[in-house]
């Protein structure tokens, strides 16, 4: 656990002030009911919270929006030489800085999986070294995380087997954890502590801190206990062309692609054109390598056509080529959300283990 | 929240104002358009910013992100070489949305370019070696930047020998390029047709058998080829009857691909990003990785 560099209290009572005020000088992104899903949007004074139930999403649109603009251009045509025609290219606008209110602990953590992409770390151009994502990194920078420490353990949580905690200040600015009355919020980096001056919070007290622990100790004694997880990267890789292991665990696989929008870990993308008359932007969105069409090539050739072979990537991916490039850590935060969302019951646990156990008997 | 207000986070990665921004297209003026085949157009174009050309710099076998502005983007080898800097050429085959769009391109449009990007044929290593290129179809596109490009350091390399198929004669692109390359004493160029075609003066028959006929001798030889999948799956097997290793044989692969440095995640085979650690693999490396073309 990261030092804590602050620690106030607010009431439940005084938490959408405290949250307006917050707003005055940054978008405040909160859990929201809609429906039957709980998803984090943009938050104003008077809307409602929603903290009784478990968010739906996680909140990686903030940083990596589900659709945005890379540039917008426009083109200027002259009637009489059509083959004339000046190119502008506008440069997107500049995000907004950004709070986040009540994300999980697994859900900052998922954001350093986008870090090493993002920022080139983990990949290497031709002679060029790492290539930069400017527009991931800006928002990341712009972003302030307020998680908020799980009181429970789900039967779908195993954030504890992938280096997670329910309680994990890992990649957060503020940790709040409930207690009588409210929650109490520890800074645990110099932003944090900035946001915790905002307003007027009462100092928490060490009662208060001593019972967020044994909230935090609760939440943990309700997760499973984690198995071994190390030989997973070389064992999915020893399975790569055993097809049957992979069709088995995809027979339930109905490629709707819920695993991949509700990751807090899944960073592939699309670029695309839209266009109006003469002027359009570019724009990246969120793409889904569940779907066939993701590595559709235009010849019709396709490399992942199959939806057992789909799913292989997929879980490979987090399991066994990410790490193979980002010092041996998973992509994957255990939130749970592939499985508790999946339509036809895919645990991606299970299928982990089984490579394990599969690699071992051959 | 002003920036001042928002210290960084240690672990967090960092912003840079100025930081280069890869996605951003170089707006390029068409100057010469060539319609090779009926589906195949090669397009010759020149940034529109003058001291960004000058110092436009890339190696034989990498590629570049054509923008159709308001259609897309998509991947192509640059097939001219380095060494003749007027213009940069790809050639496209009509398949998908955005190469039915450049196709319509006239001399003066505005295209998007963005490159180069991925990395390049090792032609540093393939110095003082006999090289033998084996193009089909539109494969010939990337042997067409490293042939040049030997030919323009013709001292540095051996005996360089093409063998260029294609269905039909009318199949064939570079036409120009073909009439230099089979004329020329310093190369020698075998053409080749699937099906016999009446006014046919060179060979007739699939890829990998005429190679086999022509017997190319691995010894200090490097073997280059690109093509369709069928043709590169018997070329290799003619190329391993001739007694070529993997580690002298070369190819360039082609996979979707959106950003082209790395991230956007859908031209990986397991570990590896084709549009960074590719697109240029030899045979050995390819050996390494899972097999999932």
């Amino acid at each position: 656990m990261s030092d804590i560099v602050s620690q106030k209290f607010v009431s439940y009572a005084d938490l959408p002030g405290w949250l307006a005020e917050l707003g005055k000088n940054a978008a405040v992104y909160a859990p929201r009911r809609e429906g039957q899903a709980v998803v984090y949007r943009a938050w104003n004074a008077g809307d409602a919270l929603e903290c009784s139930q478990r968010p739906t999403e996680s909140a990686k649109h903030v940083v990596f929006p589900r659709c945005e603009e890379l540039f917008g251009f426009s083109r200027e045509g002259e009637p009489e030489n059509p083959g004339n025609r000046k190119l502008e290219i506008r440069e997107a606008a500049e995000p907004v800085p950004a709070v986040v209110f009540g994300l999980l602990s697994c859900d900052a953590r998922g954001f350093f999986s986008f870090d090493s992409v993002y920022d080139g770390s983990g990949t290497r151009d031709y002679k060029k070294g790492p290539v930069k994502d400017p527009y991931y990194l800006k928002r990341r920078d712009r972003t302030v995380l307020i998680v908020r420490a799980c009181k429970t353990a789900l039967r779908t949580c195993f954030c504890n087997w992938v280096g997670g905690d329910p309680a994990s200040t890992q990649g957060a600015d503020v940790l709040a954890t409930d207690v009588e009355g409210g929650l109490l919020l520890q800074a645990v980096s110099e932003r944090g502590k900035i946001l915790l001056e905002t307003g007027s919070l009462a100092v928490g007290s060490s009662e208060q801190a001593k019972a967020a622990e044994a909230s935090h100790e609760s939440a943990r004694k309700g997760l499973a206990p984690a198995p071994d997880l190390s030989g997973a990267p070389r064992a999915l890789l020893s399975l790569f062309d055993n097809a049957g292991f992979w069709q088995r665990q995809s027979a339930g696989c109905i490629s709707c692609g819920a695993c991949t929008y509700l990751c807090p870990t899944c960073y592939c993308f699309n670029i695309t054109d839209e266009t109006n008359g003469l002027a359009g932007t570019r724009i990246r969105t969120w793409d889904n390598c569940m779907s066939p069409l993701f590595t559709l090539e235009a010849s019709g050739h396709n490399p992942r056509t199959a939806k057992a072979v789909r799913l292989k990537n997929r879980v490979g991916h987090k399991y066994s080529y990410y790490p193979e490039l980002h010092e041996g850590r998973f992509s994957c935060t255990g939130c749970g959300r592939c499985i508790k969302s999946c339509p036809s019951s895919i645990d991606i646990r299970t299928i982990v283990q089984s490579a394990v156990k599969e690699a071992a008997n051959v | 929240m002003s920036k001042e207000l928002l210290p960084m986070a240690p672990e967090r990665p960092a912003y840079e104002e100025g930081m280069r921004n890869p996605y951003l297209p170089m707006p390029a003026t068409v100057v010469e358009v060539i319609r090779e085949t009926h589906n195949i157009m090669t397009f010759r174009v020149v940034l529109q910013d003058e001291q960004a050309m000058k110092d436009f710099t890339f190696e034989p076998g990498q590629v570049g992100q054509l923008s159709m502005f308001g259609v897309g983007e998509s991947t192509f080898v640059i097939n001219s070489p380095p060494t003749r800097k007027e213009y940069l050429q790809f050639s496209v085959m009509r398949a998908g949305g955005n190469t039915t769009a450049l196709h319509t391109l006239c001399p003066g449009d505005t295209i998007g370019v963005r490159a180069p990007l991925g990395n390049a044929f090792p032609y540093e290593k393939m110095k003082g070696k006999d090289i033998v290129f084996i193009g089909g179809g539109i494969g010939m596109a990337p042997m067409r930047t490293l042939l040049l490009f030997m030919l323009d350091n013709r001292k540095d390399y051996g005996k360089i020998s093409v063998l260029y198929g294609a269905r039909s004669p009318q199949d064939l692109s570079f036409a120009e390029d073909r009439a230099d390359w089979t004329k020329r004493d310093d190369l020698d160029c075998v053409l080749t047709i699937d099906n016999p075609s009446e006014g046919w003066e060179h060979r007739v028959g699939l890829i990998p058998n005429v190679l086999l006929e022509m017997e190319p001798k691995p010894k200090n030889s490097i073997a280059i080829t690109c093509g369709p999948p069928i043709m590169i799956k018997f070329t290799l097997q003619a190329l391993e009857k001739l007694g070529f290793t993997p580690d002298q044989i070369y190819t360039t692969l082609e996979k979707r691909m959106k950003c082209g440095v790395g991230i956007c995640g859908r031209c990986n085979i397991g570990g590896k990003y084709v549009c960074i650690v590719g697109p240029v693999f030899s045979m050995s490396e390819l050996k390494e990785i899972p097999n999932e073309l």
